[in-house]
């Protein structure tokens, strides 16, 4: 059950709509222990990612790993200190004026908490009408209808209009989000885990609804979520992120099917299936904290905590790299449905495997279960 | 109140007035929803009563009042009697006509000294909560500078430089007391910054002003509406503290200060109380009504600190 579209699984180039590299953010904070201190806070630490029109890339890590951080860099809502954002190409910040509006404009967002994304003290007329108004995106005799529009367009009737915010439920308040969001007619929505704030019921509602309004109007999104089910309803490819990096990139069938991080096979091993008799690996269960990213691990971060590791992942930091699978485009990033990992240990396993003809070593084993034919095997024997 | 939770439990909309009592109408504006909970405090509606009754008095005072306040009309120091109803001063002039002309001065004072002092922290503490750094660090310094003064002797200072008088006091009063809505409203501008809807204008394109007027100042007004109550009690009383001390408003004029002011010798105060205590028992009773009306109007913003 998901809700891609045919267009996305063709081998067609699609036209980029972002492209980071190298991209940065720290912040310092006061350290806990020497008054006199700084303490930098590694947010975001060399993140490449590209994003390319009309697709829905899912971004997944564990809290605190920047995933928000990164989203919120994409749209300019805060500034890298190093690395550039390019939309379509340009970076934003080289654009003149009316130019970089209408760019920013293009890049909006959907916030993670429903309740207090919406101004309590303005009717939802106002709050939709506000940007309409000022970016002179209608014309002011247009204005009700275009309200209207966009409240039938994320399924609220037309008399929310009077009302406040505090008069609605959180999904409803979520679709209003959306519809604000909407309003400026984007290219692409950063969703910062619109759904984790809401009963599972309303979720699957508004996981269609965004579904179905990029069926609509096409736009792109980039959606952030701390868990997989979400993600990989919604998602035609899938980033992973863990502290402050992206470690693994490949089309969404592609990432379950085999994953290839020890990390990202933690991920799907410590998410629940729903079978009847499946039970849970738990000696694949992730142990350990996250470490600090105040002071990351040298080397790979995620090696503390990698049954896999090796001593040259505690020395030198991997790069994304391609599986192979598409040898054509030789960098791994320029063609979105090329399968990139940041780990040489598993991938020079995969080559192995894959001359031998063998599966791959899991790092997890529960990671297997999602695997195309595990479940059916299982149940054979 | 229990009944009224399981009431409300079962109507969404509903459970999100945390106020009890009668589900709030559909569409129903902010203003006219701490209206509705203000009207359900019974001594905030009292004080509230008294407190417009006192302001009604105060500006029919020259249609209403029996004699002119500055002129002389009866013996010295007079008893209350038919004719005079509170008596007479000491220089023979009606204590009603003045007291009611003098709460008509108090009131003015209160009122503009509160407007002026919530205008200038306002607007410096919007400015410098939203544009932060350098500019939030010496409006602040500031701040802290003027507070940092004993404050009665700043306003004795300045009584005493400038020409003392009822404009002078509310100049004063007005530049001296805006340091708290300075902070207050810097807070509240820190942290409705951070909030999800500011950043949403933001990513939507829309310039400081309409940020700044538009989406933070409409939720500040609440709170600023409950500090004004108390700004305008203090002005009131300390504009009758000056004009006792004959630093603020200047005889003829009377004032609810200047008033009591008589009662410094011991013989009038025992022996004629029609001269201090109805000026005294008036400051009591606005100062008393309007922190009533600042409490109940503090719990009608905000229901879920309310203490009922």
């Amino acid at each position: 059950m998901s809700c891609k579209r045919k267009a996305l699984r063709s081998d067609q180039v699609l036209p980029q709509i972002i492209k980071v590299e190298d991209l940065k953010c720290y912040y310092s904070s006061r350290s806990d222990d020497h008054w006199f201190r700084q303490d930098v806070v590694k947010a975001v630490d060399g993140v490449d990612l590209t994003l390319y029109e009309g697709e829905t890339l899912g971004l997944v890590g564990e809290s605190g790993c920047g995933k928000t951080t990164l989203g919120k860099l994409v749209i300019g809502l805060e500034r890298p200190t190093s690395g550039q954002v390019l939309y379509r190409m340009q970076d934003l910040d080289q654009l003149s004026g009316a130019e970089k509006q209408r760019a920013r404009l293009d890049l909006q967002m959907i916030f993670q908490d429903p309740y207090s994304s919406l101004n309590p003290r303005k009717r939802v007329y106002d709050i939709l009408s506000t940007p309409l108004l000022y970016h002179e995106l209608v014309d002011k005799r247009q204005v009700d209808r275009e309200v209207h529009r966009l409240l039938d367009l994320v399924g609220l009737p037309a008399n929310s209009a009077r009302r406040y915010p505090h008069e609605f439920s959180g999904g409803q308040l979520q679709r209003l989000g959306i519809a604000a969001a909407l309003s400026l007619k984007p290219k692409l929505i950063v969703c910062d885990e619109p759904v984790s704030a809401l009963d599972v019921s309303i979720q699957a509602q508004i996981l269609n609804l965004l579904c179905s309004l990029q069926e609509e109007l096409g736009f792109a999104y980039l959606f952030i979520a701390h868990g997989l089910a979400a993600v990989k309803y919604i998602s035609d490819r899938i980033a992973v992120m863990y502290l402050g990096r992206i470690v693994e990139v490949a089309p969404a069938d592609v990432l379950f099917a085999r994953p290839l991080h020890p990390y990202t096979q933690a991920l799907i091993a410590a998410s629940p299936i729903p079978h009847p008799d499946l039970p849970t690996d738990e000696s694949s269960l992730l142990t350990g904290e996250v470490p600090s990213n105040i002071d990351p691990p040298q080397g790979c971060p995620f090696h503390p905590r990698c049954p896999m590791a090796q001593e040259s992942c505690r020395q030198t930091r991997p790069e994304l790299e391609s599986d192979g699978s598409y040898p054509q485009f030789g960098d791994c990033r320029s063609y979105r449905k090329s399968h990139c990992v940041a780990c040489p240990v598993m991938l020079s396993d995969w080559h192995k495997a894959r001359q031998e003809g063998r599966d791959i070593h899991y790092a997890f084993p529960g990671a297997k279960r999602t695997a195309p034919g595990y479940l059916e095997e299982r149940d054979e024997n | 109140m229990t009944e009224q939770k399981s009431k409300q439990v079962q109507d969404p909309a509903e459970t999100l007035d945390l106020s009890g009592g009668e589900p709030a109408p559909a569409g129903e504006s902010y203003l006219a929803s701490i209206w509705r909970r203000f009207k359900r405090h019974k001594l905030g509606m009292v004080s509230l009563g008294l407190f417009l009754l006192l302001v009604v008095l105060a500006i029919l005072a020259p249609v209403i009042s029996p004699y002119d306040p500055n002129a002389i009309v009866g013996g010295f120091g007079q008893p209350p009697s038919k004719e005079f109803l509170l008596g007479t001063d000491l220089s023979g002039r009606d204590v009603l006509s003045r007291l009611l002309h003098a709460s008509r001065i108090s009131l003015l004072a209160g009122v503009l000294v509160t407007l002026l002092s919530t205008s200038v922290g306002v607007s410096l503490g919007l400015i410098s909560g939203f544009f932060g750094s350098v500019v939030d660090s010496i409006i602040m310094r500031f701040t802290d500078m003027v507070m940092s003064f004993p404050y009665m002797l700043l306003v004795l200072m300045f009584a005493a430089i400038f020409e003392p008088g009822l404009w002078s006091i509310i100049l004063i009063l007005g530049f001296v007391n805006w340091p708290g809505v300075a902070r207050l409203v810097r807070g509240n501008v820190l942290s409705l910054r951070e909030t999800p809807f500011i950043k949403r204008t933001q990513v939507q394109g829309l310039p400081g002003r309409i940020i700044l007027f538009g989406e933070i100042l409409p939720n500040t007004i609440a709170p600023i509406l409950v500090h004004a109550t108390s700004v305008m009690a203090f002005a009131i009383l300390d504009e009758a503290a000056l004009s006792f001390l004959a630093m603020g408003v200047q005889p003829p004029t009377a004032s609810l200060g200047n008033m009591l002011g008589d009662a410094k010798s011991l013989t009038i105060l025992t022996d004629k109380p029609w001269l201090w205590l109805p000026s005294g028992l008036v400051i009591v009773i606005l100062v008393m009504a309007i922190n009533f009306i600042g409490d109940a109007l503090r719990d009608a913003v905000d229901p879920t600190t309310s203490r009922s």
